[in-house]
């Protein structure tokens, strides 16, 4: 573990809210506006935290609790992603299997928080949520199995050494269809269009927002923030393997990685621009098409390719 | 000379073919059905005629080195079979044609109105159909014979759907899906068999079936006997073997008379000389024992399934239909067993063909006649139709294998070879389904013909007009000549067909 | 990384997408990029044979099937003037999955198989099986006439990969009447589901059972 590896941790907590932000942006201008200032996620953290919440009778210590277990989990699975040049803080052998764990700690503490407040509404993003987590959960599993196979290595950081760009020559095509199932589970896993619609305000329509939409205040400052983090998460997680910056020069590493994150933030923010949702009943059907694509980058690996 | 006569047979039916589409006039048309028939006639005729003068080997094919199409012992067989057939449907359908074209068409079941195909498109396709049918004879290389194949699944999909209502349409749907399906399969195999023919350098040797054969020793074990199994399934779905058999009833009981008199008698055998041509090549290299035992399985399979639709059948054309399955059955069993069961087999054919053209060509005129399909609904057919009633009941002595007519030689044939070769179960599943198939047949033939018919239909009598009566009558003779004598060319022919299939 | 790789990886997502697609046209859209896929093959992958006769049976199932038999399919969905919706017996997703598990079971059973000599990929031999299975699993699972024809279309696909690369040196004769064989069962498919629709007002063909013991 070397100094270098508190890095990407730091880099996390730092700027995930800036990526947030760098979509609503790009989002705005697609739209024809000027739209909030960059830095806007920060101060709605801030004036959050500076306010007080209102808890309902109905719920208990499960629903207080939810928020910050959920914040640790991703936190956690913050510290075992490798960023450009430095490794993660935690690594060994397996972590990728903590990691998609970790995420998915997060999402359970949740929903338990939802099913908590017994209001139907909750209950039913709860449900859609859980669905399509598990429909995506193959897909990331399988995906990162591929990558495992290619490199070899069984922990994220040593995956993430081994890619270079002479691993894209020699078996590009996996290595691209890895990449497409992970944009597609990085797009449900983050509650984005064509999934889920993050500007909706009907709760009928609703998977993950309306999950939340019983916490206030400092809750609901840490749920914004875990989120954050969650893109910046499987954001690395697919910058790591569609840019393996090997260059040998630190500087030069970090800054095309975090070029390859902002990048990520703008296409996802071009994708909610231009696409609409999907129908509910069509989104297993393309998260079983992203499975399918991991396993057909699996079954290439295994076959020889 | 055999050379040429080859493409002669093929191409005078497809030019005629082509022609018929184009001449507006019924006559002409009709007339040049009649003539191709007996040209294609005349030609096999003189092909026989050559093969008697020609000192012929014990295993040898009297083929050309390199020829794509030639007439080779078990092309000869089959060949006479369909000419045969098709001069006499060719006299029945323009009867048919004529009478098609002056009466009104209602539904017998539903009573609606339908149309007609256009005659030149329904002529057209019987004389492609005879043009792919004889290429798929005259084939000495897989490749063409899977384009032969197809060509005759193309050819005879329009043929089924004469009678445009949506009966006959979705017998034609589903044949011609199941048949491509089936046939694409084949083609599988063909390309399994080129690779079990392909040398160690890349190069491989072609797919000619004498080459084959001469170089069998030296195909590569495992691809071969996977080539085989497609072949079998593929073609077999043509042909009609059980589990494969599903649009077969469909088809043929829903098609013209005169049409699936020929699907029935003529292209189930085509069907089958794709599956002989892939045995021969077995046989040759030394998996004999691989591709037998696969045909008797297939062979008990389709009798059995055929005996479990036929007891207490209610559709006449029906009962045609599943026995047909039952005689492709009794076919691959006799493939299968080997030794003398090879030679039945080959004799089994000509009957069988024989045979079940006469019955479809009577069914058609007791359909005529009466209106219906039902069985139950109808009685009294020899004092009807007299001549028609004694050739329906000759037909089913003969497809059910009694003496004096050859199915019995055949049948019984096959059924020494079975007892020969120490396959007592196999014999005594054989004769206990080809009992129960007696005992349903003649539970469903003995009251049509018998009793009297419906008073409303014996007032009008028909007249059994010439063309509905001469052609089954003379299939029928045909069948009972082959049971009392067997010509010593006809003889000879069988003999080699038998040894190239692993028999004597 | 091999054009022949590349070009195989790319006819499998088309499969995939074939298996998971619900809009017709989109479907005869996928056989048609299929078809183009397929033209490319010969080229990738023959090394016997005269450059010539490789690059006309190229330039022919380029025509032949990545334009005119979408292009008949595409005259007769028109013409049949059906909905164009697809309501499968198994599920899109059901189906994808089956997809996948089918390409499984084609690499194991491929792996037990030694070729005589070696082909020009180690993926030509699962993925013939693979395309050929899925062709026939589309047939059979579809309900709509036009899918089962695509489904048809697929078979053949697999069929074909199977004879371009291994069985190379089918005489070109055989292979331009395969072709026309191919075309002309196309031909006459698409008038029966013409007629199909127009004697039934759908055409759904698990409807068609009035045929029966």
């Amino acid at each position: 573990m070397d100094a270098s590896a508190i890095i990407p941790s730091v880099l996390t907590v730092v700027l995930a809210p800036l990526l947030v932000g760098v979509i609503n942006r790009t989002k705005a201008i697609a739209g024809g506006r000027n739209g909030q200032p960059l830095l806007q996620v920060y101060y709605d953290l801030r004036k959050l935290l500076g306010k007080g919440a209102v808890y309902s009778r109905t719920t208990t210590w499960v629903f207080r609790a939810g928020p910050m277990a959920s914040l640790a989990g991703v936190l956690l699975a913050a510290t075992l992603v490798p960023f450009g040049p430095c490794n993660a803080l935690i690594a060994f052998d397996g972590d990728l299997i903590l990691l998609a764990y970790l995420l998915g700690f997060g999402r359970l503490c949740t929903v338990l928080a939802a099913l908590d407040t017994g209001s139907p509404f909750e209950g039913m993003g709860a449900n859609r949520e859980v669905l399509f987590s598990a429909l995506a959960e193959p897909a990331l599993l399988l995906g990162l199995a591929a990558i495992a196979r290619e490199t070899h290595m069984l922990s994220l950081t040593e995956m993430h050494l081994k890619l270079s760009t002479g691993e894209w020559a020699t078996s590009g095509l996996t290595l691209a269809l890895v990449a497409v199932a992970l944009l597609i589970v990085f797009l449900a896993e983050n509650s984005r269009i064509p999934v889920d619609d993050p500007n909706t305000h009907l709760e009928l329509t609703m998977i993950h927002e309306v999950m939340v939409l019983d916490h206030g205040g400092p809750d609901f400052a840490f749920i914004m923030y875990g989120a954050a983090l969650k893109l910046w998460v499987l954001g690395a997680l697919v910058t790591g393997l569609v840019l393996p910056a090997g260059t040998g020069m630190a500087a030069l590493d970090l800054g095309i990685t975090l070029g390859g994150m902002l990048a990520l933030a703008i296409l996802v923010g071009l994708i909610e621009s231009t696409m609409a949702r999907l129908r509910m009943m069509r989104v297993p059907q393309l998260l079983v098409g992203a499975t399918a694509l991991s396993g057909l980058a699996l079954v290439l690996r295994f076959g020889g390719l | 000379m055999i050379g040429p006569m080859g493409p002669a047979l093929i191409l005078t039916p497809l030019v005629a073919g082509l022609l018929a589409f184009w001449l507006r006039a019924d006559g002409p048309r009709r007339g040049l059905l009649v003539l191709t028939a007996l040209a294609h006639t005349a030609l096999t005729i003189n092909a026989w005629r050559v093969w008697s003068e020609t000192d012929v080997g014990s295993s040898a094919l009297v083929v050309p080195v390199g020829a794509w199409v030639a007439i080779d012992a078990t092309g000869l067989l089959f060949l006479t079979t369909i000419s045969a057939l098709f001069l006499g449907c060719a006299i029945y359908g323009v009867g048919y044609l004529g009478r098609e074209k002056n009466h009104m068409h209602i539904d017998y079941q539903e009573h609606l109105f339908f149309s007609n195909e256009p005659e030149a498109v329904f002529t057209g396709c019987m004389l492609l159909f005879l043009s792919s049918m004889t290429l798929v004879c005259t084939a000495q290389h897989f490749g063409l014979l899977w384009v032969g194949v197809e060509a005759t699944t193309l050819a005879s999909a329009p043929l089924i759907y004469f009678h445009r209502q949506h009966r006959s349409l979705e017998a034609t749907w589903k044949y011609l899906l199941i048949c491509s399906v089936g046939i694409a399969l084949a083609l599988l195999g063909n390309f399994l068999l080129a690779v079990a023919a392909s040398k160690h350098e890349g190069v491989i040797s072609s797919l000619f079936t004498p080459d084959l054969i001469q170089h069998a020793t030296q195909l590569h074990a495992p691809w071969l006997k996977a080539a085989f199994l497609f072949f079998l399934v593929g073609y077999g779905t043509k042909m009609g073997l059980a589990p494969m058999h599903t649009w077969l009833p469909d088809a043929h009981s829903e098609s013209p008379s005169v049409v699936s008199a020929l699907l029935s008698g003529a292209l189930l055998n085509c069907a089958f000389l794709g599956i002989l041509r892939a045995h021969q090549v077995c046989v040759a290299a030394g998996a004999v024992e691989f591709s037998q035992e696969l045909l008797r399985g297939f062979g008990l399979l389709s009798m059995a399934i055929a005996a479990v639709f036929i007891l207490g059948q209610v559709d006449f054309k029906r009962m045609l239909a599943y026995s047909s399955v039952e005689h492709m059955g009794i076919l691959a069993l006799g493939v299968g067993l080997g030794g003398a069961g090879a030679f039945g087999a080959g004799l089994h054919a000509i009957n069988h063909s024989l045979t079940k053209a006469c019955l479809f060509l009577v069914a058609g005129n007791i359909l005529a006649a009466y209106e219906t399909k039902a069985v139950k609904d109808i009685s009294g057919v020899r004092r009807l139709l007299p001549l028609s009633g004694i050739l329906w009941i000759g037909g089913f002595l003969s497809i059910t294998g009694s003496p004096p007519f050859g199915t019995f030689l055949s049948e019984f044939t096959i059924l020494k070879a079975a007892l020969d070769g120490d396959h007592t179960y196999v014999a005594v599943a054989y004769l206990s389904v080809l009992a129960l198939i007696f005992i349903g047949m003649a539970a469903i033939v003995l009251p049509m013909v018998q009793g009297e018919p419906q008073a409303g239909l014996s007032k009008n009598r028909p007249r059994e007009a010439l063309w509905s009566t001469m052609p089954p009558a003379v299939l029928c003779l045909l069948v009972l000549a082959v049971g009392a004598y067997l010509p010593p060319t006809m003889n000879a022919v069988l003999h080699e067909v038998a040894v190239t299939l692993g028999g004597n | 990384m091999h054009l022949i790789d590349l070009t195989l990886v790319l006819i499998m997502l088309a499969n995939l997408a074939l298996l998971g697609s619900s809009r017709l046209a989109a479907c005869i859209q996928l056989s048609a990029a299929q078809g183009i896929l397929l033209s490319l093959l010969p080229l990738a992958a023959g090394e016997h044979g005269s450059k010539a006769g490789i690059l006309l049976l190229a330039f022919t199932v380029f025509v032949l099937k990545g334009l005119v038999f979408p292009a008949l399919l595409a005259r007769t969905l028109r013409m049949a003037h059906v909905r164009h919706e697809v309501v499968p017996i198994i599920g899109y997703a059901a189906s994808l999955t089956t997809g996948v598990v089918i390409l499984c079971l084609s690499f194991w059973f491929a792996s037990r198989l030694t070729l005589p000599h070696p082909a020009a990929s180690p993926l030509v031999l699962p993925w013939a099986l693979a395309t050929t299975l899925i062709g026939l699993f589309l047939i059979v699972s579809r309900k709509t006439a036009l899918m089962q024809v695509i489904g048809y279309l697929v078979l053949e696909n697999g069929i074909y990969i199977f004879g371009i690369t291994l069985a190379q040196d089918e005489p070109f004769l055989v292979e331009m009447g395969i072709l026309l064989d191919v075309f002309v069962a196309v031909f006459i498919m698409g008038i029966a589901i013409f007629h199909i629709s127009r004697e039934f007002d759908h055409i759904e063909v698990d409807q068609l059972t009035s045929l029966k013991d």
